[in-house]
């Protein structure tokens, strides 16, 4: 065990000592004795950058599974590292910020401590585990600790919801997930990512290469509120706001960005396009619809999910588009690898000015007791520090210089501009409509983003409408958003200072097939770039949207809210558990009867059609013995005797009846020569019967109750249709001998050795006497049942 | 012979299968007796018939009937003897308690559902 892996496993560790901190240290918030972890892990995976960045990789293996190929394998390249120092990092800050947002005498600090640190593991697993399986395993940590989380403040009902669905959702895609790692699997023959990696050319023209495409891309869309399946992150939102901060727009919403971004050396070779054509349009798909839905919002939080689902789908997409890159690897300077370079740069531009929007959003909720901007406006004065935050992350959202914002919108464009001069899988026709949804939805971004810092800082001061008097945060809970609006400006100015350490080596794990060593960002495109018209488009056709927005609101009304997929999913629900309702209900009567026609009408089906479908019906008269007048006779006797008790009306009819067809069948052990059967028939037979009559003095006189002739009809159908199968099955079988009988060992050693003149005794008690002793049990255990059945009454409870 | 007791035994099968389906408790039981003959009766014919003398050691090496099946059916006897009886008892039990022999009323829906 490397220390990376106690790194991962350090959370989990640390989770159990959480309870024992909280009920020892009650006058000392939990959150810091939490802090130490995640401050420590972000130190330690600050040293791999060197490493890192000069291009070599770190892997641990320890044993887990070794029969089935899992190990727990880590490996940190520049994309885990990256993911592993946002983890930390900003689980830091969040963890800092909670100290002060939640309270001490109000909230059960150690459960969501424990949860947090479990998701914070999950989430270091995920992104270092080079063993799909173990990836898999902490991907449903984080979809397990998600659901915690969300539903910590348990006593809502919208936060029970929020979190079912968010459970949902993921879940299933966390399950296709494994369906596609199983493919994977079945092409490779390894777990090992780095090993798929040496062997992509075997799963690139597999036939199974498609399937495990669309698995794997399920599991990430879901965990990434791609469209459609962004429904659960806007609901995700009644968790506590440092969850939304760190979970639902940093870190876990981010898994699906990694995974794809992790398998795309794998998939992003697909020859036939669906790889683009899926990651990029259902990535600028999302862009666009979060975008647009983001403006309807009143809840500064449904704004913050709804911009983050954009983002992501704005992520997505440059990862999608990027992959064209690779069919295009005889260029010198390959133009389309820019998409790649801004998907890894918008990813950390993303996390840090939305971590601290939701921080912003948190003060303003805990200093003015809402979130709703139509009761917000004028806090500018009252609350400076955090207006400045949130004109710094909101402005860097909207994509103006001089913030990080700016510059990863602009290599948007230049990725999405360059979709123009692709000339493959129908990009040449269609695929003009990536810059121009980009920029549409950059439009509506802007004007969210507009909204977000406008209608909750400027505007007319309305303190009747909020429930506490507004006043600045407290410092500690301030720190946070602040070192994080200081990355934005120090990314905005100094952009390079990660190209070099951080995105080059994560782009180079994306896209191993290139080098990318000479990544220059920079402010200034020149005046015939056409990213600086879209930019200025977007500001002024932004500002104009922003200022008339209370004019083209409407738009929102045209689209009937019951088409979205909100609705679909609140209706499919409740008609699945009634479809399933209806299903049971539908067979499982209570009745006895229903129950044995069933098994009766698949007695015939089954054996029916087999005998119909092998052609199985013999008929072999060559080896029967011939008929007697006896046997005619007994044969009538038993048939009188089944019609009688079928339509016997009294009860001592059908006993008698019964009493007739047995003494005829130990008649017919006599004829066929088995005097013992015939003996212990008889007596048996006379027991039954006086038994039956035993029994019948006490049950009720009537023997059958009314029955229609419908029931009777259906029920003389099946019973006369197991009859003719159940012949039909013995005839043919009589007429094929395959082997002889093994009887002949029997009838020569019943003497000799075991000296015995009577076979049949013999057999039974000493060739197979085992039967007999439990055929003796059965007799004792049905004998005792009797006793205990007359004996023991239990008086009848009272309900109460 | 052996293709008309197979005959017999489907009318055997045919009327315990009838009268499984009815409402009456007791007509389930005389079913549960009408099939045991029914299987009894099949697999003795499956092992042949009248194919020697008696099962019993003789000197004249005179060639004798199949005895596996018949102790296979010896011991079947015993055991649907036994079923049989516990299945009398129960239901008479159960009328005594529940006071009704109809199926249709032995629904188990109360705190079964």
């Amino acid at each position: 065990m490397s220390l990376l892996h106690i790194a991962i496993l350090s959370p989990f560790i640390f989770a159990i000592f959480i309870p024992f901190f909280y009920k020892g240290f009650k006058s000392i918030h939990t959150g810091w004795f939490t802090l130490i972890l995640p401050i420590v892990l972000f130190l330690y995976f600050l040293q791999f950058l060197p490493k890192v960045g000069g291009g070599s990789s770190v892997i641990e293996t320890i044993s887990w599974i070794p029969s089935l190929n899992i190990d727990f394998t880590v490996k940190v390249d520049g994309l885990s590292l990256l993911f592993a120092l946002l983890i930390t990092g900003i689980g830091s800050l969040v963890t800092l910020y909670s100290i002060y947002y939640l309270s001490k005498e109000k909230e059960q600090l150690n459960t969501f401590y424990v949860y947090l640190l479990l998701f914070m593991g999950a989430m270091l697993g995920v992104v270092l585990s080079d063993n799909l399986i173990v990836l898999y395993t902490f991907w449903e940590f984080t979809s397990f600790s998600s659901f915690f989380l969300i539903g910590y403040w348990f006593d809502r009902e919208k936060s029970r919801y929020g979190a079912q669905k968010s459970m949902l959702i993921t879940v299933f895609g966390g399950l296709s997930l494994l369906g596609g790692i199983i493919l994977l699997y079945i092409m490779t023959g390894t777990f090992r990512i780095s090993e798929m990696l040496a062997n992509v050319d075997a799963i690139v023209n597999h036939a199974l290469f498609i399937p495990a495409m669309i698995f794997i891309l399920l599991g990430a869309f879901t965990k990434s509120a791609q469209f459609p399946f962004h429904i659960w992150l806007p609901d995700a939102m009644e968790a506590p706001t440092p969850v939304s901060a760190y979970l639902h727009s940093a870190t876990m919403v981010k898994a699906g960005i990694y995974l794809v971004a992790r398998v795309s050396p794998i998939f992003a070779l697909d020859q036939s396009g669906l790889w683009i054509w899926l990651v990029g349009g259902i990535g600028i798909i999302t862009l666009f619809w979060g975008s647009f839905n983001a403006i309807k919002q009143t809840d500064l939080k449904a704004i913050l999910a709804f911009s983050t689902i954009s983002q992501l789908g704005l992520i997505m997409s440059l990862l999608g588009v990027g992959a064209a890159a690779l069919h295009y690897d005889y260029l010198d300077d390959n133009i389309f690898m820019v998409a790649i370079i801004a998907a890894v740069f918008h990813l950390i531009n993303h996390a840090t000015f939305k971590g601290s929007l939701f921080m912003v959003v948190g003060i303003i909720d805990h200093e003015t007791g809402t979130r709703d901007i139509r009761r917000l406006g004028g806090l500018m004065q009252i609350m400076p520090i955090t207006f400045t935050i949130a004109f710094i992350g909101a402005f860097s959202m909207a994509g103006i210089p001089p913030f990080n914002g700016f510059l990863s919108k602009e290599m948007f464009f230049t990725g999405m501009v360059r979709v123009l001069q692709m000339d493959i899988f129908h990009l040449e026709t269609l695929g003009f409509l990536f810059p121009l949804i980009a920029w549409v939805a950059s439009v509506f971004t802007f004007v969210y983003s507009m909204i977000v810092v406008w209608k909750t800082f400027a505007g007319k001061y309305q303190p009747d409408k909020l429930s506490k008097k507004a006043h600045e945060a407290p410092l500690g809970m301030l720190i946070s958003p602040v070192i994080l609006v200081s990355l934005v400006i120090i990314f905005g100015l100094f952009p390079n200072l990660l190209s070099d350490t951080i995105i080059a080596p994560a782009a180079q794990s994306i896209m191993p097939q290139f080098i990318f060593d000479d990544i220059h960002i920079s402010h200034w495109h020149g005046w015939k770039s056409p990213e600086l018209y879209m930019t200025i488009g977007v500001i002024v056709i932004g500002a104009l949207l922003y200022l008339t927005a209370a004019k083209w609101k409407r738009v929102y009304r045209l689209f009937p809210e019951k088409l979205t997929f909100n609705k679909l999913y609140d209706a499919l629900l409740p008609s699945l558990e009634t479809g399933s309702n209806l299903f049971i209900r539908s067979h499982m009567t209570g009745f006895l009867r229903s129950y044995l026609a069933y098994i009766f009408i698949f007695f015939i089906g089954i054996l029916g059609y087999t005998i119909w479908s092998k052609d199985a019906f013999t008929i072999n008269r060559a080896n029967t013995a011939e008929i007697g007048i006896y046997e005619i006779v007994l044969a009538l006797l038993i048939v009188i005797g089944c019609v009688t008790i079928i339509f016997a009306k009294s009860r001592l009819t059908s006993i008698i009846a019964l009493g007739a067809v047995g003494y005829t069948v130990s008649l017919f052990f006599v004829i066929f020569r088995a005097p013992d059967l015939a003996l212990t028939q008889l007596v048996i037979e006379t027991i039954s019967v006086a038994l039956f009559l035993l029994a019948f003095y006490h049950l009720p006189k009537k023997f059958r109750h009314e029955e229609s002739r419908r029931f009777k009809l259906n029920n003389a159908l099946i019973s006369i249709a197991v009859g003719v199968i159940v012949a039909l099955i013995a005839i043919s079988s009589y007429s094929t001998k395959l082997f002889d009988s093994i009887s002949k060992y029997y009838v020569e050693h019943t003497y000799d050795p075991a000296g015995g003149e009577n076979m049949v005794n013999v057999i039974l008690v000493d060739f197979r006497g085992f039967d007999t002793l439990f055929e003796i049990s059965v007799l004792s255990i049905a004998g005792l049942g009797i006793y205990g059945l007359i004996k023991l009454r239990m008086t009848r409870r009272k309900e109460g | 012979m052996e293709i008309l007791m197979a005959i017999i035994i489907g009318i055997l099968f045919a009327s315990a299968t009838y009268l499984f389906l009815s409402k009456s408790i007791l007509r389930i039981i005389v079913a549960s007796g009408l099939l045991s003959h029914g299987a009894h009766l099949l697999i003795l014919t499956m092992g042949g018939l009248k194919q020697g003398a008696v099962p019993l050691v003789n000197k004249e090496g005179i060639p004798v009937t199949d005895p596996l099946p018949q102790a296979l059916i010896l011991t079947a006897i015993v055991i649907s003897f036994g079923v049989t009886a516990l299945f009398l008892v129960l239901a008479y039990r159960a009328y005594q308690e529940l006071g009704t022999d109809n199926m249709d009323q032995l629904r188990g829906t109360e705190g079964n559902d």
